[in-house]
């Protein structure tokens, strides 16, 4: 068992358990914490793939954006100090058993199938953040610019969306 | 023990994809919905990353990543700003109480 | 002085009347005195920089063609075409070198006029936005190498003429006016694109290089010669709109509601040049025939708007014709081959007629203000017969308006005689080598018309005396800013700038440096050759300098005896003749004609078809709705109302039921004879003709009732029975759809999975 191996199962169990933190916990403010910790560990799996760039991508806009943007939102739609932080579940019995069919579904399609492997690259794992670069100001140009619009028009709805109470005074 | 390969990042993706269902559709919370959609993103993910690194996908899997986190951040700035939304008016943000339109 | 150095000064002209436009259409509020002083001096250090590439592309490179393109889109190969590629460009050779100095002088004195004669506008600063607008535009006439961009500044013309016409356009006649020069223009835009795609489908480029060189080596639209010749009148039908020609030049007297200024620069020296220019511009393609065309339409142009000229009362009408009626006359110069003579005339021209307007704008302004002292609102202040001996008060602006006037009346010493004068020359070569001598006859005709119509102008304005002798003393001569462009236009109209010789255009630069260009049409088509064209030229040259002369030394006599020393009774004659006269006071009738013809053709067609409609249509709709509800209900329910409809309805009953008899009977008619086989055959028609009659008569109610109603409410129990069951899984939480979805999705799995 080389160290690439103990770290994949070393972040492996990180991101199971704390997403299974996220998923039962009763206290929303665990559930978003071991979300952060679950993001981290996809960051590291990232890194184990060679993929650089999209490790410091996911631990920038996840971790810094979208968790902390969720914090937010628990804080202002929770009252923190009462017992409200816990939250119900719902059915949770046939939703665990037909989830845990879907799990079994596609685990077995994923290790029966047999996949197309190209042959693995050995040495040193070249950096991507350049390729990505080119790729995007090349062949993927256009999702690109799309991309930036539709973010630009999510801040702008987000932003008109939320402050909507105002006008109905 | 095989060694790590394909198989293995594909199942912990399948594992973190079902809990993110189970998730999505347990929690009453509307922020742990979103979190569990957040989940499934990244499973996907990983799924892209894995194929880039072992199959045949090479960058593109990684362009297709990025799309999908830029298209998470978008979905979670709208999201929660309908979330506040409706707490304002509801003062909750249990996805099974707000069913104004079902009756 | 080298020649990237002078592409560069080229658009820098291009681009300084865009950055004044762009500072003081956002920041003109904001500035000193509306950012007039910037848009002025940006336009002076234009015209330097004008000059300079005039002078040194005449001196330096007088015979070089100056031109740099660029590949502006690749469509790559292209089915059926192949690789097609669109290059843009600009070229600066002496036509172009030329307009632009033509359109900077006139521009960049019409904005210092402008600082004293828009004094006070509440839009002063969006006003002189638009002026560099419009000088913007006509540079890119002006230097483009191809079609495209020509169009594009086409169109920019015509978009920065509508916003200066309606610059007060809370006046109806204004909005009115703008509105009317840019649909007038339009059809002629509209001719002149259709001419840019034959063009362009048959040589795959906008270049006039590539188009001309193309023609040259025989290749022409369609293979046909009369494609060309289709295609270049089609081009000039865009000539037609914007230098208002015959019949399109309606929209050019109305546009005078503008401010004057706004006249003199676009609807007097440069815009309505623009035609000009594009006639000479491709001048090499049009066929004989073409040009033939051309010049009788600049001819009809001329005359018709020199007689309306002479009736009309308002200062800025008059001009207007004559500037339509001058714009005729190049237009005819260049249609008979007299190339440089045509493009001259659209120099000198632009010169004195800006003069002549911005003279008119310094009458105009003297009164307005003298019967704004006295309160008179309801005195026209552009109304000749309003105004009289402002030679006394108003000097500068008096002889600088007497100069104009000789010149546009072609008095030796002038520019206007020397352009003029080559003109007349070119029109009777033509005549001579064509045969057409209506060309010639009119362009006499009109020179004399145009020296008496504007030295009447000139004598009733200028001389004798004023009617009020208290607004007299109110006038007085408009400020420095206004009568310095008077003094430079007026200094402008000698001979001397053009030409040393007095009495011989072609002497002079422009004939240098300005020659001919060779005809690329195929040989059998082309008009007559340079050579030709010039011998006949040279011989026409002095009968028709004396002839000139001669006819406008008649005009001016007369239009003195008339007005000045009143031997003749202008409105003796004009009552003599009073059907002639109330013709030419109409303007010949061309609006009322348009609005005859098209206004309310349009409408008698919109009537015809409104009765179409209401009576046809919508009858047959109705009855159509009618005999389907006698159809469905039978004629038992129908009978009681005892309408129209239903005895229609019986009657095609009956008929139907008889022809159904028969055709029954005669399908069951026999082969062998026989009694009861008849009887028969008889009977069993009559039973399907009663049977048929009697399903009208129930109508399709019957079926409708048990049939369809039986299949609708068994459909509606069915839905109903499996809605009933269906709506357990109907819970209203998304969550639960989720789940669904995803065991659907497995369910889908296991039975198309391939292992």
């Amino acid at each position: 068992m080389s160290l690439i191996d103990i770290l994949f199962y070393f972040f492996a169990t990180i991101a199971v358990v704390s997403a299974s933190i996220v998923v039962f916990s009763r206290n929303i403010i665990y559930s978003a914490f071991s979300l952060l910790f679950t993001f981290f560990a996809v960051a590291g799996l990232y890194v184990l793939l060679n993929a650089d760039f999209l490790a410091i991508t996911q631990l920038l806009i996840y971790v810094g954006g979208i968790l902390v943007l969720m914090l937010f939102g628990v804080m202002l739609t929770h009252k923190v100090v009462s017992v409200d932080m816990k939250t119900g579940t719902l059915k949770i019995l046939p939703a665990a058993l037909i989830t845990s069919m879907i799990a079994g579904t596609l685990i077995g399609i994923f290790t029966v199938t047999d996949w197309r492997v190209a042959p693995l690259q050995t040495g040193d794992p070249i950096p991507t953040a350049k390729g990505i670069g080119e790729m995007f100001m090349t062949t993927w140009l256009l999702p690109f610019e799309v991309a930036s619009v539709i973010l630009l028009i999510a801040l702008i709805g987000a932003a008109i969306i939320a402050r909507r109470e105002k006008e109905a005074k | 023990m095989l060694q790590i390969g394909l198989t293995h990042y594909l199942v912990l993706s399948a594992i973190l994809f079902s809990l993110g269902i189970l998730g999505v559709v347990t929690r009453r919370n509307a922020i742990l919905v979103l979190m569990g959609i957040e989940l499934i993103l990244n499973a996907a993910n990983i799924n892209f990353i894995a194929f880039s690194r072992y199959g045949t996908l090479n960058l593109d899997g990684h362009m297709a990543a990025i799309f999908v986190i830029v298209l998470a951040a978008a979905e979670a700035a709208i999201a929660l700003a309908i979330v506040l939304n409706i707490y304002k008016t509801f003062h909750t943000v249990n996805v099974d109480e707000i069913n104004k339109l079902k009756e | 002085m080298n020649q990237e150095l002078i592409l560069i000064l080229t658009i820098s002209n291009l681009l300084i009347p865009l950055v004044s436009f762009l500072i003081l259409i956002f920041f003109g509020k904001r500035l000193p005195r509306g950012g007039d002083v910037i848009g002025t001096s940006l336009l002076f250090a234009m015209l330097a920089s004008a000059l300079t590439v005039m002078l040194s592309k005449l001196i330096i490179f007088p015979d070089e063609v100056i031109q740099v393109s660029f590949k502006w889109l690749t469509f790559g190969n292209v089915p059926f075409i192949g690789q097609l590629d669109l290059h843009l460009g600009m070229v600066v050779d002496n036509l172009s070198a030329i307009m632009v100095v033509v359109v900077a002088i006139v521009s960049a004195l019409v904005h210092l006029f402008s600082i004293g004669y828009m004094k006070d506008d509440i839009r002063y600063s969006r006003y002189f936005a638009y002026l560099g607008f419009f000088t913007f535009s006509m540079m890119i006439i002006v230097i483009t190498n191809n079609f495209f961009t020509m169009y594009v500044g086409w169109e920019l013309v015509g978009i920065s003429s509508y916003l200066l016409i309606g610059h007060w356009f809370e006046k109806k006649s204004a909005s009115d006016a703008a509105i009317k020069a840019f649909i007038v223009n339009r059809i002629g835009d509209l001719g002149m694109f259709a001419g840019v795609m034959i063009i362009f489908f048959t040589f795959r480029t906008f270049s006039f290089d590539a188009i001309f060189s193309a023609i040259a080596s025989g290749q022409i639209p369609m293979g046909s010669e009369t494609w060309l010749t289709a295609a270049g009148i089609l081009i000039f039908c865009g000539a037609i709109g914007k230098s208002a020609q015959f019949p399109l030049h309606v929209w050019l007297p109305d546009a005078m509601e503008g401010p004057t200024p706004v006249s003199a620069l676009i609807h007097a020296a440069t815009m309505v040049a623009a035609g000009v220019y594009l006639v000479a511009r491709v001048f090499v393609m049009f066929t004989a025939d073409t040009l033939m065309f051309i010049s009788y339409i600049g001819a009809i142009t001329a005359f018709v708007a020199a007689t309306i000229a002479i009736t009309q009362n308002d200062i800025k009408k008059v001009l207007a014709y004559s500037t339509i009626s001058q714009l005729g006359y190049m237009i005819m110069g260049l249609g008979v081959g007299a190339y440089t003579a045509g493009f001259f005339h659209l120099l000198t021209h632009a010169m004195f007629k800006a003069g002549l307007f911005l003279g008119s704008g310094s009458v105009i302004y003297g009164m307005h203000h003298a019967l704004h002292h006295q309160h008179d609102h309801h005195t026209d202040p552009q109304d000749i017969r309003n105004m009289g001996g402002l030679k006394k008060k108003m000097p500068v602006t008096f002889w600088t308006f007497l100069i104009y006037t000789l010149a546009i009346s072609g008095v030796p010493l002038t520019s206007g005689f020397l352009s003029k004068d080559s003109i007349l020359a070119g029109t009777l070569a033509y005549g001579n080598l064509t045969g057409h001598f209506l060309i010639p006859v009119i362009g006499f005709l009109v020179a004399g018309l145009t020296a008496f119509y504007m030295f009447r102008v000139v004598i009733i304005t200028f001389f004798g005396e004023h009617k009020d002798k208290h607004r007299f003393e109110l006038i007085h001569e408009s400020p420095a800013v206004m009568t310095i462009p008077l003094i430079v236009f007026a200094v402008l109209s000698f001979f001397a700038f053009y030409s040393f010789n007095p009495f011989d255009a072609t002497a002079g630069w422009i004939y240098q440096l300005l020659p001919r260009p060779e005809s690329v049409v195929p040989m059998a088509m082309q008009a007559a050759s340079i050579e030709i064209f010039g011998e006949a030229f040279h011989h026409a040259h002095y009968p028709a300098m004396f002839l000139s002369l001669a006819v406008a030394g008649l005009g001016i006599l007369l239009a003195f005896a008339t007005y000045y020393w009143k031997k003749i009774n202008a409105d003796a004659i004009a009552n003599r003749f009073s059907g002639v006269h109330k013709f030419l006071l109409n303007k010949w009738y061309f609006d009322e004609l348009y609005g005859f013809v098209f206004v309310a053709g349009t409408h008698a067609v919109t009537r015809i078809m409104r009765w179409f409609d209401n009576n046809i249509i919508d009858g047959l709709v109705n009855n159509t709705g009618s005999w389907t509800v006698a159809f469905t209900l039978g004629y038992k329910e129908q009978w009681k109302e005892r309408t129209l409809s239903s005895s229609v309805y019986m009657t095609v009953a009956i008929l139907t039921s008889v022809l159904v008899g028969i055709f029954s009977s005669s399908a069951l008619w026999p082969e062998a004879s026989g009694f009861f086989n008849y009887i028969g055959a008889i009977a069993g028609g009559v039973i399907a003709g009663l049977l048929t009659l009697f399903g009208f008569w129930v109508g399709a109610g019957g079926f409708d009732k048990y049939v369809v109603d039986g299949m609708v409410n068994g459909v509606a129990y069915l839905s109903g029975f499996f809605g009933l069951v269906f709506r357990k899984f109907q819970t209203g939480r998304v969550q639960t759809y989720l789940i669904f979805a995803m065991f659907g999705f497995m369910i889908l799995y296991f039975v198309f999975r391939t292992f």
